[in-house]
């Protein structure tokens, strides 16, 4: 049994291309989903490798490294179109997780309610993915297929998630819903991205759900509705929460998740487009 | 360059040192720590990122130290609570502050929760509460409340100094705190030496299954690493434990059917390396899963199958309390409230799961784990092993957390098998996983009220029938269904009354002792009730209480008269001024806020201290030694609520000494008399007396000696106690006087027992000797468009009869407050599904709202001091305070707890019809 820790990118892909091995980061998914008597396998540690961490920006976006720790994106100094990233950085677990945990474990673990999928679908979020035989780059949505499953092939790794720049003025948040403070997996959350033109009406709106069904979801018709309206205005039906398909689980029961994620659309919205999310 | 670790040495700094173990691969950083370099101040609680306790600074940052693979600090700073107490400055304030603030109770989150304070004073040195609680919201504490801890962040560096002698009265740091905030405190797991063998349970998946197993020795021989595997056939004496005489009903194994999800049929006993990589489905045993009796209708119904022979209907047992005409009074009421109160099953969640090290010494059999009731455990070991009680001794380990399900044996009986069967060293720690499905719960309720008052607002008649889960086995269900009936009118004149509480068997994990033993989910019902009926006639609620409280003179339920120390008045009255504060702010903050709506709730409680009605008795030893030295053998098991502090204090007291010249001597089985167990509020009232009566008893030899009067000073030197009574000075040479086997000159041994009567078949006697009282105030805000309730502050009114220790008196009750917060609000434990920490929801640092605590000291006549128990009476309020707060705010009114989100919500829902 091994354990690599390559420092070169090459070097992973080529433990990854001669199979048998599981890749960890952060640890903060990998050991509690442990079993009992899991097979030992050889284990490829990627958070040494040159160029994996880190928030860089370009002329056409942004770039994240798939190893950058959640703690790292809510210390980083980034425009206000990441502030709903940055508060679902401060969400994942307490400080211990968001210091240990990086943002591409996140993803590949493919959890409903995994806090960092909304902002992210909301930031358009490209995934970039490697294996020895050359890149790829593929959308987040198409990225996590299903409750923890993702598009990655036994031999590939994500390197990195690609962010266009958002739109002039953007604003985002992020609302989380949970039992308790600190430390939870929430019941349900919501991302939204709002631009506003000169007269204070939406000109830009992305809004996604997470902890709603199997994969996190944007609501592209309410999306759509939004746009010249002023975000006070905002009023979220039935028929903009169609994505959505929650299950009655442990936390609440579907019907609660689809009244309570209505009123916290509205709030994100709100909050995003510059007034109290609670008013009114 | 590039570096690689093949299964290798990895190397990294700790403390300051360099460090080389050899971790296995995947090996998390903490066992490495714990296990390879004897860090074992970094505590393991979950193994899951759920708890935090296991928080180190790796380069700086916190990280918890179960998640990160041992090869990724290769040449990193992996710096741990001991470490930082050696050298750096900072910390040992942080420390100083933690124990002046009484932050650490049973201490076992304490090096999680320091070193994570550590790294927030360093880039924060001035924090404000909000970013304490950011930076410590991911470490769990299930003692404190964290309101001390928060206190004791923001304050370091300007501890006070203690108060100077520690005499009853004194807010003195608990005389063993600095173990606990130094990281040195040693728990159930951290005694064993590294590389002994463990023992591992394989555990009934079902709730209900027969089993068989086969080919024990072939699985033994083929599996390397295994020493011995351990069943029902390997027990030399009785394959039965339990805690009350007549209800000894749980197996060791069991033998033909696993009756809850975790019971254990077998032990493997094996190298680390062996059960590290253990596959639990290899072993050989084959399940048949057969239908199980989930909840108590079910278990109830006449074609249920029956868990116990002869108990029919799966009923255990019953408990009855009757006096008056309860319906002729409630024809009579001018109003009647009725209600059916439910809450499920509630998890102790201590932070540190059952742990525990055996070996054999001189052919006996010697146990050190972590428990609540040391000879308890020692008697039911010396039944299971089939020995005498002589041949088996418990020395109690440092306690992380215990709150009644460490009362129960747990790790003890498969130490203590596999340690006798190899004749080797053994240790034995359950996983988060285990010790939530194999240990005990507080019984799910399923509660029936009704209740009436006359138009003046006084109560009559009243009646409770209640049926309690008990789950598997009996445990220590025969007291719940016995204290409930005494306590379910609440602390309240209730001349007409019937109570009766059932508990039941069915398929789930054993229910037991835990905080108030049923009495927490009586109160829910009853005062949320009370509330019904205050507003049914139009009276205040807090008055509407006040004026129903029992007084000096009026009997209970049970038609027991006090006489004296009936502090209920005073409690309820202590609320007041925040009671009116509280509703006009709230009132004021409703007309502004549409969706946000605050309230404010108020309930009030009582509990028995020490046995119902049963004997109840502990034995104080102490002496002194030639030198002059003090022993004072403390038997009563400290499991954070600070025994080893209060009979200390007041030991010292009644011989006339200061305490810190006092040597504790723990509770080992040996050497130390038995203290009973920490249960039922009952060691600082019974224990303390026993301290009380054996200081007064080695004062008076002292004082006999030279011929001084009761008034006289005592200062005891190295050598001599000089005597000093109304100007004279005597000195008794201690050297001179002959020493006993146990080294001891002077000596006193005394024991108390409460003076309690059995209760008639109607309930009718005296139950206890004292009770304590309890009156809570809750704020909360609801929001009613997610149903999420905000704790905003509480206002606790406690009846200590005397505070020994004020400090100590706080820290129980903001303990107590936040376990009954949590039931109120997110706690359900659901076999199967809710097993780890992350999914079963305890109060975090983030939950818990300011606590001002009212002490009211009403002496009790029987308390040493006058002092009255206090530990169960914490949480007792709470709940139904936070419930009718609810109430207040949004006029919906919840019967099962926890109120979730999406309960309230659902109900908020209801109530509005809107759709």
């Amino acid at each position: 049994m091994h354990y690599f820790a390559p420092t070169e990118l090459d070097e992973a892909l080529d433990r990854l291309s001669a199979g048998q091995v599981r890749i960890v980061a952060g640890g903060t998914d990998f050991y509690p989903s442990r079993r009992d008597g899991a097979p030992q396998t050889d284990l490829l540690d990627v958070t040494r490798i040159a160029g994996l961490s880190g928030i860089t920006r370009n002329d056409t976006g942004w770039r994240i490294g798939a190893a950058t720790r959640w703690s790292d994106i809510a210390q980083a100094d980034l425009p206000r179109a990441f502030a709903g990233l940055q508060a679902a950085a401060r969400e994942v677990g307490g400080i211990q997780i968001q210091n240990a945990g990086t943002v591409a474990g996140n993803l590949c673990n493919a959890s409903p309610a995994a806090d960092g999928v909304p902002p992210l679908l909301t930031l358009g979020a490209q995934v970039e993915v490697a294996s020895a035989n050359g890149l790829r780059t593929l959308p987040l949505t198409d990225f996590i297929t299903g409750v923890r499953r993702t598009a990655l092939t036994g031999d590939e790794m994500v390197t990195a998630l690609v962010l266009p720049e958002p739109p002039a003025g953007a604003v985002g948040s992020f609302e989380k819903l949970g039992a308790r403070r600190y430390l939870v997996i929430s019941i349900t959350m919501t991302a939204a991205l709002i631009a506003l033109d000169d007269t204070g009406r939406i000109a830009h709106a992305r809004v996604a759900v997470g902890a709603c069904s199997a994969t996190a979801q944007r609501l592209h018709h309410l999306e759509a509705e939004l746009i010249g309206m002023t975000p006070d205005a905002a009023v979220v039906t039935p028929n903009h929460l169609h994505p959505l398909s929650p299950i009655d689980d442990v936390r609440a029961s579907g019907a609660y998740r689809l009244d309570a994620v209505a009123e916290q659309c509205q709030r994100a919205i709100k909050t995003a487009g510059g007034s109290d999310g609670l008013a009114g | 360059m590039d570096w690689r670790v093949e299964n290798d040495t990895v190397g990294f700094s700790l403390n300051g040192h360099p460090v080389s173990p050899r971790p296995r691969v995947g090996e998390r950083l903490s066992e490495t720590l714990r296990e390879r370099l004897g860090a074992r101040d970094v505590k393991i609680g979950c193994n899951a990122g759920d708890c935090g306790a296991c928080t180190v600074l790796v380069d700086g940052d916190p990280v918890c130290a179960c998640l990160m693979p041992a090869h990724q600090a290769e040449g990193r700073a992996v710096e741990t609570l001991a470490g930082f107490m050696q050298n750096d400055p900072l910390m040992q304030q942080l420390a100083d502050s933690f124990q002046a603030h009484g932050a650490a109770q049973c201490g076992i989150c304490t090096p999680g929760m320091m070193v994570a304070a550590l790294a927030l004073l360093r880039r924060t040195p001035d924090p404000d509460e909000l970013a304490v609680k950011d930076a410590l919201g991911g470490v769990l504490c299930r003692c404190t409340g964290y309101r001390k801890i928060i206190r004791a962040v923001m304050e370091v560096g300007t501890t006070p100094p203690p108060p100077p002698t520690g005499e009853v009265g004194a807010a003195i740091p608990r005389l063993d705190g600095l173990a606990k905030v130094a990281g040195n405190e040693l728990y159930g797991d951290d005694v064993a030496p590294a590389r002994t063998l463990e023992v591992r349970l394989i555990r009934s998946p079902y709730p209900r299954a027969g089993f068989t197993l086969g080919g024990l020795d072939a699985y033994v021989a083929a599996t390397d690493g295994i020493e011995t595997v351990l069943t029902a056939a390997d027990i030399p004496g009785r394959n039965l434990f339990g805690t009350i005489p007549d209800f000894i009903d749980q197996p060791v194994f069991a033998e033909t059917e696993a009756w809850f999800r975790g019971d254990p049929v077998a032990a493997v006993v094996g190298t680390p390396e062996a059960l590290a990589t253990l596959d639990p489905a290899r072993f050989p045993v084959t399940w048949d899963e057969r239908p199980p009796v989930d909840d108590v209708h079910e278990a109830m119904a006449p074609e249920a199958p029956l868990l116990h022979d002869g108990r029919e209907g799966n009923l255990m047992c019953a408990g009855l309390v009757q006096c008056g005409d309860p319906e002729a009074a409630l024809a009579q009421a001018d109003t009647v409230v009725e209600g059916h109160y439910r809450s499920g099953f509630v998890e102790h969640a201590y932070i540190e799961p059952e742990a525990g090290f055996a070996q054999m010494a001189d052919g006996r059999v010697e146990v050190h784990a972590c428990t609540q009731a040391p000879v308890m455990d020692q008697e039911s070991l010396a039944d299971i092993l089939g020995t005498d009680r002589s041949q088996v001794r418990i020395i109690p380990t440092a306690v992380g957390g215990g709150f009644g399900a460490k009362l129960d044996l747990s790790v003890q009986p498969y130490l203590a098998l596999a340690t006798l069967k190899t004749g080797k060293p053994v240790r034995l720690t359950y996983s988060r996983t285990e010790s939530m499905q194999a240990t005990t719960k507080r019984h799910p309720s399923d509660l029936h009220l009704r209740i009436g008052a006359t138009r003046d607002g006084r109560l009559s008649g009243f009646t409770f029938d209640g049926l309690f889960n008990t789950g598997a086995y009996s445990s220590w269900g025969p007291t719940v269904a016995n204290r409930v009936p005494v306590h379910a009118s609440g602390p309240y004149r209730v001349a007409d009354y019937r109570s009766e509480a059932k508990g039941i068997h069915t398929h789930n994990p054993p229910a037991g002792a835990f905080r108030g033993f049923g009495v927490p989910q009586a109160a829910i019902a009853q005062e949320c009730l009370f509330d019904e009926l205050a507003d049914t006639l139009g009276i205040d609620r807090l008055e509407f209480r006040i004026r129903n409280a029992l007084e000096n003179g009026t009997p209970t339920v049970c038609g027991q008269v006090f006489d004296q120390g009936v502090g209920i008045r005073a409690c309820l009255e202590a609320l007041r001024p925040a009671w009116d504060t509280e509703r006009t702010a709230a009132a004021a903050f409703n007309t502004q806020n549409n969706t946000l709506k605050r309230g404010v709730g108020v309930a009030a409680g009582w509990y028995g201290c020490g046995n119902t009605s049963l004997p109840n008795p502990s034995t104080i030893k102490s002496g002194i030694r030639a030198d002059g030295t003090v022993m004072l053998h403390q038997g009563a098991m400290d499991i954070g609520q600070g025994a080893n502090t209060v009979i200390a204090q007041i030991f010292a007291t009644a011989l006339g000494v200061p305490v810190d010249s006092l040597h504790l001597i723990g509770p080992d089985t040996d050497v130390t008399p038995d203290g009973g167990k920490t249960s039922a509020s009952r060691q600082t009232y019974v224990s303390g007396n026993a301290a009380r009566l054996s200081g007064e008893a080695l004062r008076a030899q002292i004082l006999s000696r030279v011929n001084a009067s009761a008034e006289a000073q005592l200062e005891i030197h190295t050598g001599t106690i000089r005597i000093t009574d109304r100007g004279d000075t005597h000195d008794i040479d201690l050297t001179a006087l002959p020493p006993d086997a146990e080294g001891y000159v002077l000596r006193a041994e005394e024991t108390y027992d409460p003076p309690t009567r059995p209760l008639d078949e109607n309930g009718q006697g005296i139950p206890y000797a004292q009770f304590g009282y309890a009156a809570h105030l809750a704020v909360i805000e609801v929001d009613t468009r997610l149903g999420t309730v905000k704790p905003l502050r509480f206002t606790a009114a406690h009846d200590v009869g005397r505070a020994i220790n004020p400090l100590l008196v706080e820290g129980q009750v903001e303990g107590g407050i936040a376990q009954g917060l949590g039931m109120a609000l997110m706690e359900e434990y659901l076999p199967g599904t809710t097993e780890n920490l992350h999914d079963y929801l305890i109060p975090t640092i983030g939950d818990i709202p300011p606590i001002d605590t009212i002490i009211i000291e009403e002496p009790d006549a029987h308390g040493p001091y006058g002092a009255k128990g206090l530990g169960e009476h914490a949480l007792i309020p709470t709940a139904p305070a936070l419930l009718n707060a609810i109430r207040d705010a949004c006029g919906v009114q919840i019967t099962k707890v926890p109120a979730t989100p999406a309960r309230l919500r659902a109900a908020i829902r209801e109530q509005s019809h809107d759709r």
